[in-house]
C-alpha cells in the first residue's frame, strides 16, 4: 500500500510546485513571520490600530476600502465610542431627501467606508490613468500575501543603470514589471502614531499590511480557534471509530 | 438484525404501504458485501457524503448570494464579512468542491486498478463517468458566480471553445453567453444551472447505486463472489468501516478547510472581474488541469476540443477496450505496471496545465497526451491478448483465509476454518 | 456515564461512546447552519435609528421607517393627550392608560409601530371616529393614545423602545 500512497504525496507535492511555479520575473519578496501567520497565528491588536491610523492618513487619499464599515473596525479593538469618533470624521453621501437631493452628512457606524472617488474613471483621471485598487482583500488578491505588500511598499529606489522607466512610473523591485504608477506612499515620520512607536518606513509598512490582512480575513481568528477545535474532535472522534472497527472486524481476522 | 421482521405495529403499518423499512434492510444493512474490501473501496460513500456537503452548503449561500454582475462580488464579502458563520459555509463549499474531486478522482483510479469496470458493471460505470461530466459542469459554472477575475476569463476561454464547432460553433457560444461576451445574462443562467445540476446528480448517483448493488461490488482480487462465504453484511462491517474513513477524510477537510482555506485557489478570484484586464496567466481550479494540458497541447483548436473531451469519452469504451478476462491489476504484472505509468501521467498533465503553454512545458505536454491516448488505443487492449495473469484464486474467502484473515493471527485462520463456510 | 453491564461492556462502552461523539459532533455541526439564517451584522447595525424631531410642528405627524416598517411620530396637540387620559380603561379591548404609552415629561410625543396589529395594513392618520388613525382595510379605528376603539384590530399600536438622546433626537430600537 505504499507505493499509492507515495504516488498521492508526489501529487501533492506536484500540484504546490505547479501553483508556486507561476512567478514573474521579480526581485524575491522579503519574508517575515506574520503575528497572524501558522496554524495559531492572531492578530497583533496594536500593530492593526496603528494600520488603521497609516491606512486613514495615507492610503484612503487614493485607495477605497469598500467592503468595510466602521462598525467592523470593532475587530481591531476600537471601542464602540471610538467606532463612531471615526465614523463622524468622515463625510458620507445620504439620500434622497424630501426635496429630492442627495446630501452629505457625517458617518455612522453602520456606514460603509465612502470610496475617495465617486467612480473608477473618476480615480484614473486623478492617478494618471492608473487605478489605485480597493484594499478590501488585496492581501488575499496577491501572491506572497502580506510579504508582497510589505516588500512592495518598502522596494522603492532607484532603477538601475540602464533601465528606462515610462513617464509617470516609479521603480520598484517587486512590482510585477518594476514599474509602478503609485509613488512611494510611505516616508519616515509620515504619520505620528497615537501610541507613540516611532513611525519609521519599515513600521509603517509592517502595520499597515497587518491592517490590511486583517481587513482581508477579519474571521481568522475565529476561523484558527474552530480549526483546533473541530481537528481535535475528529482526532478523538476517527480514533473512537478505528477502535470500533477493530472490534467489529477482529472476528473475521 | 432485520428492522422490519420486528413486531412494531407502527412499522407494520407503513411497512406495508411503502417497504421502507425492509428497503433499507436490503440495501444497508443485511446488504451483502465482499469481505476483503480495503479502504480504497471508501472513497464512494465519501464522495456521496461531499455531494450532501455542497448540496447544504450550497443552499445555505443561496440565500445570501446576489447573481447580478454588479452586486456578485459584493454579495460573496458580504457573506464572508457579515453573514453569521458565512466565512464557514463559503469556504466548505469552496474547498468541498476541491474534496469532492479528491475522492471521486480516486474512486476512479481505484476502479481502473481493480478492473471495476468491466462485465457486468459497464452501465455502472458509465453512471459513475455521466456523474464526472456533471460535476465538471456544476463546478464550472460554480467558478464564475463569485465574479472574480478568474471566474470571468475562465468562463470566456471555456465558453469561447465550442466556437470551434463548425458552422454553428458562434451561434451556439452567443446563445450560451446570452450577448457578446461573458456579462451578467451569463451569470444568471450558470447560477440557475449550477443549483440544478446537482439534483440531476443525485439522480444519477440513484442509478449508480442501483447498478452497483444489483451487481454486487467488485473486490480487489477481482473474482466474483460464489456465496455467503465471500461476504458480510454492510451494516455493522463497511458500516463502521465507512465511518472511520469518513473521520479521517473529514480531519484532511478540516485542516485545510479551517487551516489553508485559499490554497486550493487562485489569488486572481480575489480581484473583481474587469471585462477590460486580462490576468497574466489564466488557470482553471486543480482539478481541471489535466483537460487543460491536453487541450492546449494541440496546436488545432478544434482538435484540441474534440481530444480534452474525448480523454473523458474514451472512458466509456474502456470496457471493450480492455481485452483482459482477468479483472484485478494485482494478478495483471505487465497492466499493473502500465497503470502506475498511466497515474503518473495525468499528474504531469495537471502539472503541465498550470504552466505557460511554451517550450520545454509545451514538449512535456505533447508527450503525456501522447501517452494518455495510447494506454487506451493500443496499449491496453495489446496487454489484454498478449499478457500472462497470475493464478487466481480460487475464491475470496478462500484468499483471506489464507492471509490468515488479513492480518490476525494464523491460528485465528484455523479457528475460523471450522467456524465459516 | 454509565455503560450496560453485560458480557461485552467495554466493547458496548466503545460503540456508545461512538454515538454520543457522532450525535455531539453532528449537533455542534448544526449550529452554524441554522443560525446563518438569522440577522446578518449589516441588518444589525441598522436595528436602530434616531430621528430628528425639530421640525415636527404641534399636531403634525412624520413617518420614519424603522426595521421595514413604518414608524408614527406626532406631536399631540394638548387636546389630544386630554381626550386620551379621559377614556375610561374598561372601555378598552387592550386596556392601557396613555401614561403608560408615552415618557413622562415627553407626553405630547406619541411614538408608534404603524402597522395594524389585525393583519399588517398601514393605518391612515387623523382619520377615524376616535380622533386617532383608522385602518381602512378592515375598518379598525385608534384613538389619539393609538390604542384600539372600534373594529377587528384585538391590540393597540405598538409602541417600540425608543430614548430621548437629547430635545430634538429620539433613538428608536
Amino acid at each position: 500500500m505504499r507505493k499509492p500512497l507515495m504516488l498521492l504525496a508526489a501529487g501533492a507535492l506536484i500540484a504546490y510546485a505547479a501553483t508556486a511555479a507561476q512567478a514573474a520575473e521579480q526581485s524575491p519578496l522579503k519574508t517575515r513571520d506574520w503575528p497572524q501567520g501558522g496554524p495559531f497565528g492572531t492578530f497583533e491588536r496594536d500593530s492593526l490600530q496603528r494600520g488603521f491610523q497609516v491606512y486613514k492618513e495615507v492610503c484612503a487619499a487614493c485607495h477605497s476600502l469598500e467592503y468595510l464599515a466602521y462598525r467592523h473596525l470593532e475587530g481591531i479593538g476600537l471601542s464602540e465610542e471610538e467606532i463612531e469618533a471615526v465614523a463622524a470624521e468622515a463625510t458620507v453621501i445620504d439620500g434622497p431627501n424630501e426635496d429630492g437631493e442627495m446630501f452629505e452628512r457625517p458617518g455612522k457606524p453602520s456606514d460603509r467606508m465612502p470610496k475617495p472617488f465617486p467612480n473608477d474613471a473618476a480615480a484614473k483621471a486623478a492617478n494618471n490613468g492608473a487605478l489605485p485598487p480597493d484594499l478590501s482583500v488585496i492581501v488575499k488578491a496577491r501572491k506572497g500575501h502580506e510579504d508582497y505588500i510589505n516588500s512592495l511598499l518598502t522596494g522603492y529606489g532607484e532603477p538601475p543603470a540602464g533601465v528606462e522607466m515610462r513617464e509617470g512610473t516609479n521603480y520598484n523591485a517587486h512590482y510585477p514589471g518594476q514599474q509602478i504608477a503609485m509613488p512611494p506612499p510611505l516616508s519616515e515620520g509620515g504619520v505620528t502614531y497615537a501610541d507613540g512607536t516611532e513611525a519609521t518606513v519599515e513600521q509603517m509598512s509592517y502595520d499597515v499590511t497587518n491592517f490590511l490582512a486583517w481587513a482581508a480575513e477579519p474571521t481568522l481568528e475565529a476561523r484558527k480557534r474552530m480549526g483546533v477545535k473541530v481537528v481535535l474532535f475528529l482526532l478523538l472522534f476517527t480514533g473512537l471509530a478505528y477502535a470500533v472497527k477493530r472490534k467489529v472486524w477482529a472476528d473475521l481476522h | 438484525m432485520a428492522l422490519f421482521q420486528g413486531s412494531n405495529p407502527v412499522v407494520k403499518w407503513i411497512e406495508y404501504r411503502l417497504p421502507i423499512f425492509s428497503f433499507i434492510d436490503a440495501h444497508l444493512i443485511d446488504y451483502p458485501a465482499p469481505k476483503n474490501l480495503n479502504y480504497w473501496y471508501n472513497f464512494g460513500s465519501i464522495a456521496g457524503v461531499l455531494l450532501v456537503v455542497q448540496i447544504v452548503t450550497g443552499v445555505v449561500l443561496a440565500m445570501h448570494y446576489t447573481p447580478h454582475a454588479d452586486f456578485a462580488f459584493a454579495s460573496v464579502e458580504h457573506i464572508m464579512r457579515d453573514v453569521n458563520y458565512g466565512w464557514l459555509m463559503r469556504y466548505m463549499h469552496a474547498n468541498g468542491a476541491s474534496l469532492f474531486f479528491v475522492a471521486v478522482y480516486i474512486h476512479i483510479f481505484r476502479g481502473l486498478y481493480y478492473g471495476s469496470y468491466k462485465s457486468p458493471r459497464e452501465v455502472l460505470w458509465w453512471f459513475g463517468i455521466i456523474i464526472l461530466l456533471l460535476m465538471m459542469a456544476t463546478s464550472f459554472m460554480g467558478y464564475v458566480l463569485p465574479w472574480g477575475q478568474m471566474s470571468f476569463w475562465g468562463a470566456t476561454v471555456i465558453t469561447n471553445l465550442f466556437s470551434a464547432i463548425p458552422w454553428v460553433g458562434e451561434s451556439i457560444v452567443t446563445w450560451l453567453w446570452g450577448g457578446f461576451a461573458v456579462d451578467n445574462p451569463t451569470l444568471n443562467r450558470f447560477y440557475s444551472l449550477h443549483y440544478l445540476l446537482p439534483f440531476v446528480i443525485v439522480g444519477v448517483v440513484f442509478l449508480h447505486l442501483w447498478a452497483l448493488h444489483h451487481r454486487k461490488s467488485n473486490n480487489p482480487l477481482g473474482i466474483d463472489i460464489k456465496g455467503p462465504q465471500d461476504t458480510v453484511p454492510f451494516h455493522p462491517y463497511y458500516t463502521i468501516k465507512d465511518t472511520l474513513g469518513l473521520g479521517a477524510f473529514a480531519l484532511l477537510f478540516s485542516v485545510i478547510l479551517f487551516f489553508a482555506p485559499n490554497a486550493l485557489g487562485e489569488v486572481d478570484n480575489y480581484i473583481k472581474a474587469d471585462p477590460l484586464v486580462t490576468p497574466a496567466h489564466i488557470v482553471p481550479e486543480w482539478y481541471f488541469l489535466p483537460y487543460y494540458a491536453i487541450l492546449r497541447s494541440i496546436p488545432h483548436k478544434l482538435i484540441g476540443v474534440i481530444a480534452m473531451f474525448g480523454s473523458i469519452f474514451v472512458l466509456f469504451i474502456l470496457p471493450w477496450l480492455d481485452t483482459s478476462r482477468v479483472r484485478s491489476a494485482t494478478f495483471r504484472p505487465v497492466y499493473k505496471m502500465v497503470y502506475w505509468i498511466f497515474v503518473i501521467d495525468c499528474l504531469v498533465l495537471g502539472y503541465i496545465g498550470a504552466q505557460v503553454p511554451e517550450g520545454i512545458f509545451l514538449i512535456v505536454g505533447r508527450i503525456a497526451t501522447a501517452i494518455y491516448f495510447l494506454f487506451f488505443i493500443p496499449v491496453l487492449p495489446l496487454i489484454g491478448w498478449f499478457e500472462r495473469p497470475r493464478p487466481l484464486p480460487t475464491s475470496i474467502a478462500e484468499a483471506v483465509l489464507a492471509k490468515g484473515g488479513g492480518g490476525g493471527a494464523p491460528e485465528a485462520a484455523a479457528a475460523q476454518s471450522e467456524g465459516r463456510g | 456515564m454509565a455503560g450496560p453491564e453485560s458480557g461485552t461492556t467495554r466493547r458496548d462502552f466503545l460503540y456508545i461512546a461512538l454515538g454520543m461523539a457522532g450525535v455531539a459532533g453532528g449537533l455542534a455541526a448544526a449550529w452554524p447552519f441554522v443560525d446563518q439564517m438569522n440577522p446578518s451584522k449589516d441588518v444589525l447595525a441598522l436595528s436602530s435609528i434616531e430621528i430628528d424631531i425639530s421640525g415636527i410642528e404641534v399636531g403634525q405627524s412624520i413617518k420614519a421607517k424603522w426595521r421595514g416598517k413604518p414608524i408614527f411620530v406626532r406631536h399631540r396637540t394638548p387636546e389630544e393627550i386630554e381626550q386620551a387620559r379621559a377614556v375610561p380603561l374598561d372601555e378598552l379591548k387592550d386596556p392601557q392608560t396613555d401614561q403608560e404609552r408615552v415618557k413622562e415629561g415627553r407626553d405630547e410625543w406619541l411614538i408608534m409601530v404603524g402597522v395594524c396589529t389585525h393583519f399588517g395594513c398601514i393605518p391612515l392618520g387623523e382619520q377615524g371616529e376616535y380622533g386617532g388613525w383608522f385602518c381602512p382595510c378592515h375598518g379598525s379605528h385608534y384613538d389619539t393614545s393609538g390604542r384600539i376603539r372600534k373594529g377587528p384590530a384585538p391590540l393597540n399600536l405598538e409602541v417600540p423602545t425608543y430614548e430621548f438622546l437629547d430635545d430634538n433626537t429620539v433613538k428608536i430600537g
